[in-house]
């Protein structure tokens, strides 16, 4: 069961607001999911490595070269809030 | 000159020959967007420079030069970047944003001479199952605007299907090509994962996601497939292997070709058209020459928990970059200040990101946390490696595994948006091929009673996509469908 | 007044930037001078769909760092993703090296006051650097340049017991970095930055005390000024009876004092998991021998042997080894010279004191080697006084003429021939000839005058030795 605190904790941790609707459905609907989840458990995963990438590949590396994209203008442009060429938001403490 | 349910291959040949030059069959879909969409909604930005990009393309064709896909116009699901022109993935989040770059995907396709119509609809970050999570609205169903297109790639399979493009892009993180395409009745193509670069498409799930084709025909899924892949710098988890010929080495007979029925998933409750289109495919197959075995995937019960862990840890760090310091949506801080540079971070997601997107960045948020992690996310990549391990297994058995895409054809708008879980539980048979990084495909069978689309879906091992055209085209042949189209279109 | 009860205990986390052209994960430029947000990519700028690509040569130099610090190189490395929100984070997580790090289980040597010190090295791992962030009041601006810079992060154990220990572990540290050009060292701009956890408890005890973690330490001098304040503050807490709570720490270097970072400390969790967009990293036998063989002699055995192939003093040679160029210079001077200890007095004394006050690097110096081998050499043979020596180091600085060409254009050569000093000699002998009586009857304090005219005639040029010798004959036969 996933408390409305839990689901207030996690959203604190994943930096979302939620609306009335989200906080009172999300309890309810994680409980029903992580329940059905649960089954994971029953198989036995003693010394098994977990699987991130699926395919066979070769490691691949970049060569140290640098190389000019041009691109920090065209991005702040878009930004919602900027200063000369600098990303601007509100004071942050540091 | 009608184009709406020709093939790629037809449309280049009436290029080539210039018998229509690619800035009128460019325009061809263009009105029929403009004329078929507004109640569809598969498109969510039509391209202004797809006309541009034709006549550059009949310039080429006038100078004799050569391009796969030369003249060739297709639609690009909104997950890829594409420079200059707005790409959202259906998110409030996003809307407005312009790249300052195109995925290797689009750049693979515009260097064969394709010409970018427009940007398609989706769910969200390509996360639901019915395309009701766009924030530009649901994609409808070409064949019954009651239904869901499918998703996450609705916009892409609903466009072909009602011929708003002879073939689109799509991606494929838990069954996002194939059960659009299968609801949609057009054939989708999931590669294998490493085969296609994933730069420039928004991540949903890093070790998942693929992207692939939908179109009318399987060697046009074969062709494109062939254009998207191969190596790309830009991406650490690209395959180095050559890329072969698929769509010139088709070969539909099936004689020595064994075919793979999974236990387990005719076990499960299908639908009574569902049944009966894999009734007849296992009839196509054997008819083909093919030998019909059975094989077990006993984990493949797990596929929705491992799969849905694996999915949302990632998308949780993936989605973490939407934060709008640099780009995307922002709350209006003038009328209300910030509290706190959380309180900044949490309008700005909250706002900007909807429900099911919320949902997942906080399962998995929740699944990476200390004290969860190994019970959630460290469990679900073991047995995601013992799942491949019965996979490889299977192979040793057969060249390729057949079985429905979904339990059931679409169903209606609104029908499942309310129970995450049960939304959930429908990607079942598709997140498997996801989970172990195997090539998948959808091929359309035939109809259900109430006249929507049913398809099947094949699977091979890695890096063994030819069986799957092959089977395809057989199957494709036999059902004899790929030229129809929905009433109204 | 208990302080002698108290131990403290110390681990430094150096960030080193590796000296690379390109960033970590991406190929904008790494270039310290550069316009706000000019060098970004998608990948820096955290764009969608931007995915990292390793720098190998971000890799080459951790192994080769990770060698010097004889750590074990791991076959299979990973990258991790550490989540949390910043506004110079761009991706929302910092890609580092966690569980699995490139390299593991080293250890580093220096002296502390002649006393040799060995302080393990737990792990030394890569990982990007964040942006900028600059606090402007109302608001805050960002600046990504720096994101994405590619870092090697070394965590000593926590065995350093004194500020000062720690502060000559830290330059030790940036000593070999520098040796091996893995990294500029520079602390202003930022390729170099240190944090240090500190912890205190009481002579003997087992276990460890509470952690703080000190950070915006920006030179050696502060990290011992900083460590000092600390343990202080952590004495007083302990002795009024007060608890030390885990917590981040910042310095200010102006009040000498730390300051706690937030006045209630979150609880981190940063959900760490392997990157998925990258594949373990693989280094295999082979580089890593290629890599060992490109190793030059580190510092401290290049001191050692400074003592004993040239038979220098221990201070002589550390201070020599300091900075591989300043060593290279040493030795290069002594091959011409063969004059080590001589070679290394002009080296410690007058060219260190001229780099200093001119804040000049050794590479900058106007005064080659060879050149400066060629002056310890004209001492030797007596062609030039000490004296004189001094005052054609000073031209030589100026100019970068050889001390040759200088004596020669100064008109200051010795003269060591014995028929000229002869000369002057009976010269001046012959001028003084009532002292010469004086002298001669007894008055041997006379001599002195004698030695000071012929220096004169001499314009100062006259061998003192050679000119002693003939006066001394002359004036006794």
């Amino acid at each position: 069961m996933i408390s409305k605190e839990q689901i207030l904790k996690i959203a604190k941790l994943a930096r979302l607001n939620l609306t009335p609707e989200e906080e009172a459905s999300f309890s309810p609907q994680f409980s029903a999911i992580l329940d059905y989840f649960e089954q994971m458990s029953e198989v036995d995963t003693s010394d098994v490595l977990p699987m991130i990438t699926p395919t066979e590949m070769e490691f691949h590396w970049r060569e140290d070269q640098a190389k000019d994209w041009n691109m920090g203008k065209e991005v702040i442009e878009q930004a919602p809030e900027k200063s000369g060429n600098l990303f601007k938001v509100p004071p942050v403490v540091g | 000159m009608e184009f709406k349910n020709k093939s790629v291959f037809e449309l280049k040949e009436l290029l080539e020959k210039k018998t229509v030059t690619s800035v009128e069959m460019t325009k061809y879909f263009l009105d029929r967007i403009e004329s078929l969409d507004q109640d569809l909604n598969a498109y969510i930005q039509v391209s202004d420079k797809a006309l541009d990009e034709a006549k550059k393309a009949d310039d080429k064709i006038q100078a004799g030069e050569k391009g796969r896909l030369l003249g060739v116009p297709v639609g690009i699901k909104d997950l890829l970047c594409t420079r200059g022109i707005q790409t959202t993935a259906a998110s409030k989040m996003l809307e407005g944003f312009v790249p300052p770059y195109s995925a290797t995907v689009v750049e693979k396709l515009q260097s064969e001479g394709a010409v970018v119509l427009g940007k398609l609809n989706l769910d969200e970050f390509a996360m639901g199952s019915s395309n009701e999570n766009s924030y530009f609205g649901a994609v409808k169903n070409p064949w019954n605007k009651e239904y869901v297109s499918g998703g996450s790639s609705g916009g892409s399979a609903a466009a072909v299907a009602a011929g708003l493009a002879p073939v689109t892009i799509g991606t494929d993180t838990g069954g996002s090509i194939r059960q659009p395409a299968s609801f949609c009745g057009v054939v989708g193509m999931k590669p294998t994962y490493g085969r296609v670069s994933r730069y420039g498409i928004v991540a949903f799930a890093s070790s998942l996601d693929q992207a692939g084709p939908l179109s009318r025909t399987v060697k046009d899924a074969a062709l494109i497939s062939e254009v998207i892949s191969g190596f790309d710098e830009n991406d650490s988890t690209t395959s180095e292997r050559s890329v072969p010929q698929w769509s010139a080495s088709i070969n539909e007979s099936l004689k020595g070709k064994k075919v793979g029925l999974v236990k387990e998933y005719f076990e499960s409750k299908l639908h009574e058209s569902v049944q009966e289109q894999m009734d007849r495919a296992i009839e196509f197959v054997k008819e083909a020459g093919a030998e019909v075995v059975e094989v077990s995937l006993s984990l493949s019960r797990l596929a929705i928990p491992v799969y849905y862990m694996v999915a949302t840890s990632e998308a949780s760090s993936n989605l973490a970059r939407y934060d709008g310091v640099r780009y995307g949506y922002r709350s209006n801080f003038d009328e209300k200040p910030a509290s706190s540079l959380d309180d900044f971070y949490e309008r700005n997601r909250g706002e900007g990101f909807g429900s099911e997107v919320k949902r997942r960045i906080m399962l998995g948020t929740y699944a990476l946390s200390s004290g969860y992690y190994d019970a959630y996310y460290k469990k679900a990549g073991q047995i995601r490696r013992l799942l491949a391990e019965q996979f490889q297994k299977a192979f040793e058995k057969c060249d390729v595994l057949m079985g429905p895409v979904t339990a059931t054809p679409a169903f209606k708008l609104g029908d499942r948006i309310s129970d995450p879980l049960e939304m959930y539980l429908n990607d079942i048979f598709t997140t498997s091929a996801n989970l172990v990084g195997i090539p998948g495909m959808s091929v359309p069978m035939g109809f259900s009673k109430e006249g929507l689309p049913v398809g099947v879906q094949l699977m091979s091992s890695s890096f063994s996509e030819q069986v799957l055209f092959d089977v395809g085209s057989a199957l494709e042949q036999r059902a004899d469908i790929w030229k129809g189209l929905p009433n109204g279109y | 007044m208990a302080t002698k009860n108290w131990e403290s205990v110390i681990g430094l986390e150096i960030h080193a930037q590796l000296a690379t052209k390109s960033k970590m994960f991406s190929s904008d430029s790494t270039a310290f001078a550069a316009g706000d947000n000019e060098n970004v990519s998608p990948v820096s700028l955290g764009l969608p769909g931007a995915l990292p690509v390793v720098n190998k040569q971000a890799v080459e130099l951790s192994i080769k760092m990770g060698l010097a610090l004889n750590c074990e190189i791991r076959e299979v490395s990973r990258f991790a993703r550490k989540n949390y929100f910043y506004p110079d984070l761009p991706k929302g997580y910092q890609i580092s090296q966690y569980d699995e790090p490139l390299c593991e289980e080293g250890f580093v040597e220096f002296y502390v006051d002649g006393e040799k010190k060995k302080i393990r090295i737990e792990r030394a791992h890569m990982e990007e650097d964040a942006g900028k962030s600059t606090h402007h009041g109302g608001h805050s601006l960002i600046n990504l340049n720096r994101a994405g810079v590619p870092l090697l992060e070394i965590v000593s154990g926590p065995d350093l017991r004194t500020p000062q220990e720690a502060a000559e572990y830290a330059r030790t540290v940036r000593q070999i970095l520098r040796y091996l050009d893995v990294c500029d060292g520079n602390l202003e701009e930022g390729s170099m930055r240190c944090d240090c956890n500190v912890s205190i408890r009481e002579v003997g005890a087992p276990k460890f005390g509470t952690k703080v973690e000190l950070k915006n330490i920006n030179s050696f001098r502060f990290v011992e000024k900083a460590l000092e304040y600390e343990i202080q503050r952590q004495i007083d807490c302990k002795e009024s009876g007060e608890e030390i709570f885990q917590e981040t720490r910042l310095y200010d270097s102006t009040k000498n004092k730390t300051f706690s970072m937030r006045s209630k400390e979150e609880a981190h969790d940063y959900r760490y998991f392997v990157d998925p967009d990258l594949l373990a990293v693989r280094v295999n036998e082979a580089w890593v021998s290629k890599v060992r063989e490109s190793l030059p002699e580190l510092p401290l055995a290049r001191a050692e042997r400074f003592q004993s192939e040239y038979e220098l003093p221990q201070y002589d040679a550390l201070i020599l080894t300091q900075e591989k160029a300043l060593a290279d210079y040493f030795e290069q001077a002594v091959k011409k010279s063969s004059q080590p200890k001589a070679t290394s007095n002009w080296v410690m004394t007058e060219l260190l004191r001229m780099l200093n006050e001119e804040k000049k690097e050794i590479s900058d110096s106007p005064i080659s080697s060879d050149h400066l081998a060629e002056l310890v050499l004209m001492i030797e043979k007596k062609e030039i006084s000490g004296k004189m020596a001094k005052q054609v180091f000073q031209e030589m600085w100026k100019t970068s003429k050889s001390p040759k060409d200088l004596v020669k254009a100064l008109g200051l050569s010795q003269i060591t021939d014995e028929s000229e000093i002869e000369k002057i000699v009976d010269k001046v002998l012959a001028a003084n000839e009532k002292a010469v009586e004086d002298y001669r009857s007894g008055k041997t304090k006379l001599y002195g005058f004698f030695v000071g005219q012929a220096m004169k005639e001499s314009k100062g040029q006259a061998s003192p030795e050679t000119l002693n010798k003939i006066l001394k004959a002359r004036l006794d036969s």
